[in-house]
């Protein structure tokens, strides 16, 4: 006899529920907190039109070839000790088949201090390059043609100053501003609400971010000038969902600010680009990838009148996720990221950072580094999944979950709203609350055991090998030091000081501040300088500390 | 009026040193020593070491927490046992957590570090460490 679909399920549900289930404890929802059935059907898809990769509201993918097109870029987030240094590892990623490059900036340059500031003590070269001056920059590119290869830069109060040092590297190397390709973070929101490398008030960092949003639409086209991150919102501590909203309500917030400059949707709204966490839970990372597309395009065109295609198409780059590596048993790691990676590479991704296996300890050798560029090599040419494009969608499972994280945003952007916008917002602690909150959650969970880590809270070895770590020479601390004093004994003073007086006069005005910012760069001003010259103007921000 | 003789429970300022701004951990143990009953202050971000003893002394705390991940322990961590001396506080016993290398953790122990942290720690590891620490101490 013929059993109808319908019967099916029942018999199946009936033989679920007397079958026995594990008692490990361990949680069964996603990493997040959503609940998962143990089975989904085709009762669970959505009723809704096809989707179409390349086509409105784009949940398959921005591109109607996906893969079969262009494979996504492998971008390899590095940099450490000098511009020296950081350039030799440049070379050897691209000697080795890395596609684009993207710039780690040290601690001090991510906070717009020059490394003989008395706070740089201890932090130059360590979790990034030093850059201080235009001339660290010309080192740090040396021998790399900027016309033909794409950079990212990992900066954010700071960011239209380091744009402005790379816009004027090109420009010895002859290569003109127009030709440039790349992207700059320039997210300063998810500073204030996650990764809380702030120095200016909202205000005048959101001030920044416009002038350099309508610079580079005129001057610098080609340029990404944006990457509105919610990769420090997770690695913070947030849910999926929370770093979907809170991303997405940030990129609203940034339309917003344009928009009111007097700038037209669609001129800006294709440059904005994206930059997404893939965390270890697979499907639930899919899933965000995906819902993130369809409610973008949906808020650009419903909300924004946005017309061009372009403005619609959520453009993202992905890095595995540094919060779910560990420092025990860490060549596990090398697995963690593998999974990871296929997550970003099944939802879509135009870009990936794989993690190396012992950044969970220090910044990556150079053998552990090659390996996780090796990973995602092994992921686009050995493992055949970049031959189907979307090649999750239509599973029950991952278009139900791409439905349920998409109305777990929504409701996000409500109460944001109800808050008055991303800005008031943050000045009420939301965001830090959220993240604060989900955080704690997760690591009780860990602490009972309903979720576990291998080799953290299960499956431990008690006697580890040390693993070889990448060291920074303390000696490089003085000698970054002399060559910042060195650059301001040698540069013509008179030009620098009178760029700094005039960038500090447009401040207190309207002016688009990019051409100042750039003549003082091209004056060998130091990016201290230029920093502390703004904070004279736009003061700085202290936030209240919330646990 | 009834005595009170219950312990006043230990008093712990936890301090983020260093430039970096990630939080996450420094946040999660704050909020798991505040459980565990003990007196929690946290100083924010981006504390300079002279800020940390400071508040340290101006809290009356009897021990520190450092928090860091931006690779400068070994700097600022040393800073900050240095500044106790100082200031004549070496009563405060300081702890500290984050991305921190073994053999950067026996370094730091001989210049007067209690104890250190790192990723994957459980939460009860360190109340644990803290009630061997300060048996009388409450938490």
């Amino acid at each position: 006899m013929k059993v109808r679909a319908r019967d099916a399920k029942e018999v199946w549900k009936e033989e679920f529920e007397s079958s026995p289930t594990r008692d490990d404890g361990v949680e069964t929802s996603t990493i997040s907190g959503i609940p998962l059935k143990p089975l989904y059907t085709a009762d669970d898809l959505p009723k809704r039109d096809e989707e179409m990769p390349g086509a409105f509201p784009y949940t398959r993918g921005i591109h109607p070839g996906g893969y079969r097109g262009r494979l996504w870029t492998m971008r390899q987030f590095s940099g450490f000790a000098t511009a020296e240094e950081t350039n030799r590892r440049y070379k050897y990623l691209l000697a080795n088949g890395q596609t684009g490059l993207s710039v780690a900036f040290d601690m001090p340059t991510l906070m717009g201090q020059d490394s003989d500031a008395p706070t740089s003590r201890g932090e130059i070269g360590h979790c990034g390059v030093a850059i201080d001056s235009l001339a660290d920059m010309e080192t740090l590119f040396d021998g790399i043609p900027l016309g033909e290869i794409t950079t990212s830069m990992t900066i954010n109060s700071p960011a239209a100053i380091l744009l402005c040092m790379y816009i004027a590297v090109a420009e010895k190397q002859g290569v003109p501003a127009s030709a440039l390709g790349g992207t700059l973070q320039n997210d300063i929101l998810k500073e204030f609400i996650a990764q809380k490398e702030f120095i200016f008030p909202p205000e005048p960092s959101m001030r920044l971010v416009v002038d350099s949003i309508e610079y580079c639409a005129k001057e610098v086209p080609k340029w990404n000038t944006i990457s509105i991150s919610g990769y420090h919102i997770r690695e913070a501590g947030s849910t999926a969902a929370q770093e979907l909203a809170f991303t997405l309500a940030d990129g609203m917030a940034y339309v917003d600010a344009c928009l009111e400059r007097g700038m037209r949707i669609d001129d800006f709204a294709s440059r904005l680009s994206f930059f997404f966490d893939a965390h270890i839970d697979f499907f639930e990372e899919i899933a965000k990838f995906r819902a993130a597309r369809r409610i973008w395009a949906r808020w650009m065109r419903e909300r924004y009148g946005a017309q061009d295609e372009r403005s619609l198409k959520l453009r993202f780059h992905t890095q595995t996720a540094g919060v779910s590596l560990t420092a025990q048993q860490p060549e596990l790691n090398i697995a963690r990221t593998a999974i990871e990676a296929l997550a970003a590479v099944l939802g879509g991704t135009q870009s990936l950072h794989t993690n190396a296996m012992d950044e969970v300890l220090a910044l990556p050798t150079d053998k552990a580094a090659r390996l996780a560029l090796r990973t995602q090599q092994l992921l686009a040419y050995e493992t055949g999944v970049a031959n189907t494009i979307d090649p999750l969608g239509g599973s029950y499972f991952v278009e139900a979950l791409t439905d349920e994280i998409e109305r777990q945003a929504e409701v996000y952007f409500k109460r944001i709203e109800e808050l008055g916008g991303v800005i008031p917002a943050i000045e009420a602690s939301f965001f830090q609350k959220e993240i604060a909150d989900s955080a704690f959650r997760y690591q009780q969970e860990l602490e009972q055991k309903r979720r576990l880590m291998v080799g953290v809270n299960e499956f431990t070895v008690d006697d580890e090998e040390p693993m070889e770590i990448l060291r920074i020479d303390p000696k490089l601390e003085g000698e970054q030091v002399a060559r910042v004093q060195e650059v301001r004994r040698t540069r013509d003073q008179a030009r620098c000081s009178k760029a700094l007086a005039a960038l500090r006069k447009a401040a207190t005005g309207t002016d688009n501040l990019m051409p100042y910012i750039l003549e003082s760069v091209r004056a060998y001003a130091t990016e201290g300088e230029i920093m502390n010259t703004l904070i004279e103007v736009f003061g700085i921000y202290t936030e209240t500390a919330v646990i | 009026m009834p005595v009170d003789t219950a312990v006043r429970p230990v008093r712990i300022l936890v301090a983020k040193v260093g430039l970096d701004g990630h939080d996450r951990g420094v946040k999660v143990v704050a909020r798991a020593l505040r459980d565990a009953g003990y007196e929690v202050i946290y100083t924010g971000l981006r504390q300079t070491p002279e800020m940390v003893v400071d508040a340290a002394l101006q809290e009356d705390a009897q021990v520190i927490g450092l928090s860091i991940h931006s690779g400068a322990h070994m700097t600022l961590f040393p800073a900050v046992v240095q500044e106790l001396k100082r200031r004549k506080a070496t009563d405060i016993v300081v702890f500290g957590g984050g991305i921190i290398p073994e053999d950067d953790i026996v370094a730091l122990k001989k210049k007067g570090v209690a104890e250190l942290f790192t990723p994957g720690t459980p939460l009860q590891e360190i109340v644990d460490w803290l009630r061997k620490r300060f048996p009388q101490g409450g938490g």
